[in-house]
């Protein structure tokens, strides 16, 4: 398939439908996850890189049999090594002997919170979860290292740009109702995570889509008025500072890094502070992560359009 | 009481299900762009809306009826406002509806 559009709507669909799979397994918090990240701001920031590059694939001059065969390869390797796993649902499977019964029979007495898979998340795989935050992290800084704008777009961007939407008077309308409205289930996800579907990542997507929409319809030189994009960068810093400064925190306390037992009196009480925390620091971090990726993207159209 | 409850919430099921399925039916048989849009469109509105107004009538005063009807809402807004962005972003990259005139002039350019 040529058309790179399609290529993007497909993938967005594909999402979507691994996410009513995830929802289908009861893994609400992967499917909510699947469905905020695959489905929602990949495709909305593939549409924004499409906005930069051409519409369709080049045509490549060789015929790409080398690549067919190494997939076809690895494809049938990993098929192979599928055969020796234990059968789907399988009671005595590694997996459901080694930790989960721990988590799931003394979560609830010692970190004291309803969705096991935050617990889980945030406290008994809290190395993990620093490591995705500080991928995304290093991801933002990445993408925002190879498309530096500047000063000078910048200034142009904060003069009166008009957003490429500005006409349309019915989507603004919509956006001005639901906007709102977006924001608070972002803050709900974020701090009701604990006892529903949700956390840090989910919540900071959400939040981040919300402040895209505004961007879109009523241009970024409003937008920065609140979310400075100065401001937003170091706030992606800020949120895994959060999340190491509660690690150095328990060490400096006598405890375990990330070990939020020590944080208050009751072990209980300090983990539930712990993983508020911590889920803070990843909600900022992938949500001004994702504004800033968008921002970047807005300005280098803005440097097309403008500036030739 | 919870007999005519039963049955108007099993109307708005049934009906719901009916404008999903019409909505399917035009979205693979309907001649162009736009009104295939409008199929479309009536599978979210009508649709779904009917189907989540038969659920809200079955659950009952709850949690679970606020959550439906704010799903109803929402759905409502969001739908119709991308249908309504789909066909004039299509109208604006130069798709033009298929009308009847083009119809009638394409049979009397076909007759011999």
């Amino acid at each position: 398939m040529h058309d790179l559009f399609a290529v993007v709507m497909l993938s967005g669909i594909y999402s979507l439908l691994s996410a009513s799979l995830f929802l289908d397994l009861d893994a609400v918090d992967v499917a909510f996850t699947e469905a905020s990240v695959g489905a929602g701001i990949s495709t909305l920031l593939f549409l924004a890189t499409l906005k930069l590059v051409p519409r369709h694939e080049k045509e490549s001059r060789y015929k790409p049999t080398l690549a067919l065969a190494v997939t076809i390869a690895t494809g049938a390797l990993l098929i192979y090594g599928t055969l020796d796993m234990p059968h789907f649902g399988d009671g005595n499977a590694p997996v459901h002997q080694h930790v989960a019964p721990r988590y799931l029979n003394d979560s609830m007495d010692e970190i004291g919170i309803p969705n096991v898979v935050t617990s889980v998340l945030a406290s008994y795989r809290g190395y993990d979860t620093l490591g995705e935050t500080l991928v995304i992290f290093t991801a933002g800084i990445g993408v925002m290292s190879l498309l530096l704008v500047s000063q000078r777009t910048k200034d142009q961007a904060r003069k009166k740009v008009p957003a490429d939407m500005q006409q349309q008077v019915i989507l603004r309308v919509v956006a001005k109702m639901m906007i709102p409205l977006i924001l608070i289930f972002a803050l709900y996800v974020q701090f009701h995570g604990d006892y529903s579907p949700g956390g840090g990542f989910q919540a900071g997507v959400i939040f981040a889509a919300g402040i895209i929409l505004y961007t879109m319809l009523f241009g970024l030189s409003l937008t920065q008025k609140v979310f400075n994009s100065k401001i937003v960068e170091l706030f992606t810093a800020l949120g895994v500072l959060l999340y190491g400064g509660v690690g150095v925190a328990c060490l400096i306390l006598g405890g375990n890094f990330l070990d939020y037992d020590v944080l208050r009196h009751d072990a209980v009480h300090g983990q539930h502070l712990g993983i508020l925390l911590v889920e803070l620091g990843v909600g900022i971090t992938v949500a001004s992560v994702m504004i800033t990726l968008f921002f970047k993207f807005t300005w280098r159209t803005v440097k097309h359009k403008y500036n030739q | 009481m919870e007999l005519i409850i039963d049955i108007l919430s099993w109307i708005f099921l049934v009906l719901g299900s009916f404008f999903c399925f019409t909505g399917a039916l035009g979205l693979l048989r309907f001649p162009d762009f736009f009104s295939r849009t409008h199929a479309a469109g009536v599978t979210d509105t009508m649709g779904a809306g009917m189907i989540l107004l038969g659920l809200i009538l079955q659950a009952g005063w709850g949690l679970v009826m606020a959550k439906l009807i704010m799903i109803l809402v929402f759905s409502f807004l969001a739908s119709t406002t991308a249908c309504h962005a789909m066909a004039k972003a299509a109208l604006k990259s130069g798709l033009r509806p298929h009308t009847d005139h083009d119809h009638n002039a394409e049979d009397s350019s076909s007759k011999p």
